[in-house]
């Protein structure tokens, strides 16, 4: 079968139990493409080797009641995989191996699925491009010299350009969504405690989320039913019923409330996207839903108040890669001097830009007036969606204020970059689940997605709607697979 | 309870001055696995065999709070009289040091899990009161060894992570001897509670010492200095002793005193300065995000206080109540919990006609000297409680006087033997029967005629060369209080 690498997971896994098809077919299927996709630089570690062996070894007594069936899978680098080298895109993780496995990624190899590699992302998910990991840039499939979003990128250029079935990235402001829109796939960043934090390289801990990241909604709703279990390990982990989101998933969103909030309406805004929503509000009408124009009157400080918040976190997450224990350290004369290299040399230069803001804002002296009033802003925005939700059961944004932009085009901007985040940031800092869906096509052919907001918890009906809208769109990601010679 | 000022005072010329000491103690909290893993926390284990990959801050890993720890720690809060916060937060206090793994030590900074409490001081001129200003919990750091290799520092986290109580005082403590009872006071409330062992040589208690001096009389506080880390009573007394004077010889001498961070040299019996105030830390607390709040219920306290054991004050108490012991007696027996639980077996075994006064001597006399001696605990004690009443009762029945029970002390040393058995085998038995003593008593008077008659004629001294013919004549079995009324009446 020519054609494995462009079904879907749900097709892979029903081939597999079907016996249609078997692990090792798809394994080699996926590793072939991926080994002609190197130009795309999606992978920081191959592990197919190990994968084929894994594959053979399923094959050899299948258990085929599992939701993963020998399903190969690439992740992103910044879940710690036991055995496998993890660098969450730094230097200074370059030699790490861990000896432990992450939750959701345990959690994925339990129910059947293999590990492909590790894929590229932002150093330490910080970025919305790709372009600060140490180990260069990624393509995205889409077109040649094009971001591919960030910081989830590897992961989202291998699922587009159909190098791994299905996969995971964590998003802190946006690192799944954007990347998602930015490739014309889909991407859920679910409610913060949905998802074990355990053994995934902290950004911001009060934000990161692991999610899934697919072709299509279904297959979306069925790896986050795989990932997302309570875990006593993650201390904010919460124990709330699950639902079994793929098999619950319906299209049926008629009566549902939807909001449209006003503030995402932001100044030199493209009119793409303004007409994209307009797209969306019929769409979601059009499946018997009822659109309501909502306000979210703290919009416009999610933006500053997420950049004291992450980088704050951040500056003292980051503080354990100091060249004692792991990973790269540099020579130095004394204690100090070793610390001081080690950091300078390891950390690229967005991640000590915001170590500095991280640090900075929880200075004496600062604190008040940036890291509490930032946390205080947080509430209102968190209030912002609680009264909205009295009126609305989720609500319509676009994603991305944009579509990809080229690599290095907003390199030496930090703020333009930022401003990336503007639509994800929010849901975030209020903890609630996100899920971006392809939607249109700018000029360009490059594709714009919106987004769907949710209550906490309600995954189940952000996924139904995304499922509604996703039958009326119709979206054809246009892919020419110039990357492949 | 009287509110007097301790005498300590330190005078130069016209002047007198004051010293106003704060403590904040570190108390390992008594606990078999970490604050936030699972790791074990065992003194002198080999290095580095007690750390989990929390323990070391390997990327991902995440802390979970021990909910034991959090136990020990408002049971310490109930002990110390104090207010359990019923919410509390854990920060982060970073900064880099080669062994603290995670580059920040979790503790609690705005919002401690126990508030203001007080405990009381037997001072030998009265009780006195000492403010408690907080009790939090954190973790310990690990070990940097520097001297084992001319080049390299190695680190050893075995203790990283390990539970700590930091117990701030107010700045209530006036003299080295206030401050030497303090310690001994929550050493004694903790190991009361078995929250802390108090062992100061395995660092499982050790104090940050804030020092300031002020004229007599005074309200206002001086400018203070902190030393560090001092890990045994007499060095705290020793610093505080250095530090005072040192104070007041620059105050003396016109000069300011710089608030500082010091270090006391335990050789050179000295504090030196370790870092200005403009050198310090700035540590950027924050809240763990890591963490949620830690939210106790009242009927967690609740079930914790229904089971906290009686503490050192109200034993003192009953033990004066109860058996009549003065405060100082009391106030001894109680200050250690084994010494107590001793103590109040030997009353159990005792029985009904028990003799208190001399049970509290012997183990205050005869006990405690040999304990000293053997540099043994109370618990370790070569002679059971269960014995020891034995002994006591032996005296108190008229079989053995106070003297031969001496000797069979000695002789219950060796493996704990039961003393009744002692007196049969050696044959101690007092001589309690009045005829055998009369006989004895005279022929000793037939023996020594012309003493009788010098005594009958005002030489009174010779009445205790009698009794100690008929104590050496009976080998010191016959009944001193039978030799004493016979011999008067036989020489009258």
């Amino acid at each position: 079968m020519s054609d494995i690498t462009k079904q879907s997971l749900t097709e892979l896994a029903d081939n597999i139990k079907d016996k249609k098809l078997s692990s090792t077919d798809v394994t080699k299927a996926f590793i072939d493409r991926s080994e002609k996709s190197k130009e795309l630089n999606a992978y920081i570690t191959e592990d197919f080797t190990s994968a084929l062996d894994k594959a053979k070894k399923f094959d050899q007594k299948p258990n085929l009641d599992l939701k993963l069936p020998g399903i190969p899978m690439a992740v992103k680098d910044l879940f710690c995989t036991k055995d496998v080298k993890t660098t969450a895109g730094s230097k200074i993780l370059n030699n790490f191996i861990p000896t432990y496995e992450s939750t959701v990624t345990e959690n994925i190899w339990k129910e059947g699925a293999i590990l492909l590699g590790k894929l590229n992302c932002d150093e330490f998910a910080m970025g919305s491009s790709n372009e600060t990991s140490f180990f260069g840039n990624v393509q995205n499939p889409i077109d040649k010299d094009l971001v591919p979003g960030g910081s989830s990128g590897g992961s989202a250029s291998a699922v587009a350009g159909q190098l791994t079935p299905i996969t995971i990235g964590t998003d802190t402001g946006g690192s799944i969504r954007q990347p998602a829109s930015f490739t014309g796939t889909v991407g859920l960043k679910p409610t913060y405690g949905s998802c074990s934090r355990y053994g995934i390289v902290a950004f911001a801990s009060s934000l990161d989320q692991a999610g899934p990241m697919a072709q299509n909604v279904k297959d979306c709703a069925l790896l986050q039913e795989v990932i997302s279990t309570y875990d006593p390990k993650d201390s904010t982990s919460i124990d709330f019923k699950r639902n079994q989101y793929s098999k619950e998933l319906t299209n049926n969103i008629k009566g549902k409330k939807i909001g449209i909030p006003k503030e995402y309406r932001v100044d030199e805004m493209p009119k793409e996207i303004e007409d994209l929503w307009q797209k969306g509000i019929e769409y979601v009408k059009d499946c018997g839903a009822e659109t309501i124009d909502i306000s979210l009157p703290h919009t416009s400080y999610a933006l500053p108040t997420y950049y004291i918040v992450a980088p704050a976190e951040a500056s003292s997450n980051l503080a354990r890669y100091d060249g004692v224990k792991y990973g790269f350290r540099a020579k130095g004369e004394n204690l100090i001097d070793m610390y001081e290299k080690t950091r300078s040399e390891g950390f690229g230069a967005e991640v000590q830009r915001r170590i500095m803001i991280g640090t900075y804002v929880l200075s004496s002296g600062y604190y008040d007036a940036y890291y509490l009033k930032a946390q205080k802003v947080r509430k209102l925005i968190k209030n912002d969606f609680d009264e909205a939700y009295k009126k609305v059961d989720a609500i319509l944004t676009p994603s991305t204020p944009s579509s990809a932009f080229k690599i290095g085009e907003k390199t030496n901007d930090p703020v333009s970059m930022y401003l990336n985040d503007i639509f994800t940031v929010p849901v975030n800092l209020a903890g609630l689940p996100g899920i971006s869906i392809p939607a249109g096509h700018d000029s360009k052919g490059y594709p714009l997605g919106l987004q769907i907001i949710g209550k906490a918890f309600d995954e189940q009906n952000i996924l139904n709607i995304a499922f509604a809208m996703e039958e009326k769109i119709n979206f054809k990601n246009k892919i020419t697979e110039w990357w492949i010679k | 309870m009287s509110k007097k000022n301790s005498d300590y005072l330190i005078n130069r010329k016209d002047n007198q001055y004051e010293v106003v000491i704060g403590l904040e103690v570190h108390a390992q909290v008594l606990s078999e696995s970490k604050l936030f893993s699972t790791s074990a926390t065992k003194f002198g284990a080999e290095p580095n065999t007690q750390v989990s990959l929390v323990d070391a801050a390997f990327p991902g890993m995440l802390p979970v709070i021990n909910e034991f720890c959090v136990k020990q720690a408002i049971k310490t809060g109930i002990g110390l009289n104090a207010k359990i916060n019923k919410r509390s937060v854990f920060d982060r206090k970073n900064y880099f040091y080669a062994d603290l793994p995670q580059g920040y030590q979790i503790s609690q900074f705005k919002d401690p899990i126990v508030g203001e409490g007080k405990v009381i001081l037997d001072m030998p001129d009265g009780q006195k009161e000492v403010g408690i200003e907080r009790l939090h919990l954190e973790q310990d750091a690990g070990k940097s060894i520097h001297d084992l290799d001319p080049q390299n520092t190695f680190v050893d986290l075995n203790r990283s992570g390990v539970a700590l109580m930091e117990i701030v005082s107010k700045p209530d403590l006036r003299s080295p001897d206030e401050v030497s009872a303090y310690i001994k006071k929550l050493r004694s409330i903790m190991r009361y509670l078995g929250t802390c062992d108090g062992n100061m040589q395995e660092g499982s208690l050790r104090a940050d010492v804030n020092v300031s001096v002020r004229a007599k009389g005074s309200k206002e506080f001086g400018t203070r200095c902190e030393i560090k880390n001092v890990n045994s009573i007499k060095f705290m007394q020793m610093a505080i002793e250095y530090e005072a004077n040192r104070q007041v010889d620059l105050i003396e001498e016109g000069k300011s005193i710089d608030q500082e961070t010091r270090l006391f040299d335990t050789k050179k019996n000295e504090t030196r300065s370790m870092r200005s105030k403009e050198d310090a830390h700035d540590y950027r607390y924050f809240p763990d995000p890591d963490l949620l709040p830690l939210e106790v219920s009242d009927e967690f306290v609740k079930e914790l206080k229904s089971n906290i054991p009686e503490l050192p004050d109200d034993k003192k108490k009953r033990f004066i109540d109860e058996f009549n012991l003065s405060p100082y007696e009391a106030t001894i027996l109680v200050s250690d919990i084994d010494t107590a639980k001793y103590f109040e077996e030997v009353v159990a075994k005792m029985g009904k006609n028990k003799d208190m006064k001399l049970a509290v001597n012997w183990i205050t006399g005869e006990l405690f000297a040999i304990l000293n001696n053997k540099n043994l605990e109370i618990s370790q004690s070569p002679v059971s409680a269960k014995n020891l009443a034995i002994l006591v009762n032996l005296i108190k029945n008229g079989t053995i006087s106070g003297k031969i029970a001496k000797t069979v002390f000695e002789l219950m040393l060796d493996g704990d033997k039961d003393p009744q058995k002692i007196v049969e085998e050696k044959g101690l038995k007092q001589q309690s029967d009045p005829k055998a003593i009369e006989a004895l008593i005279d022929k000793i008077i037939n023996d020594n005629r012309e003493k009788a008659i010098e005594y009958k004629q005002g030489k009174e001294k010779l009445f205790g060369f009698f009794v100690g013919q008929a104590m050496k004549v009976s080998g010191g079995k016959a009944n001193p209080q039978l030799i004493n009324e016979i011999l008067k009446k036989k020489l009258q």
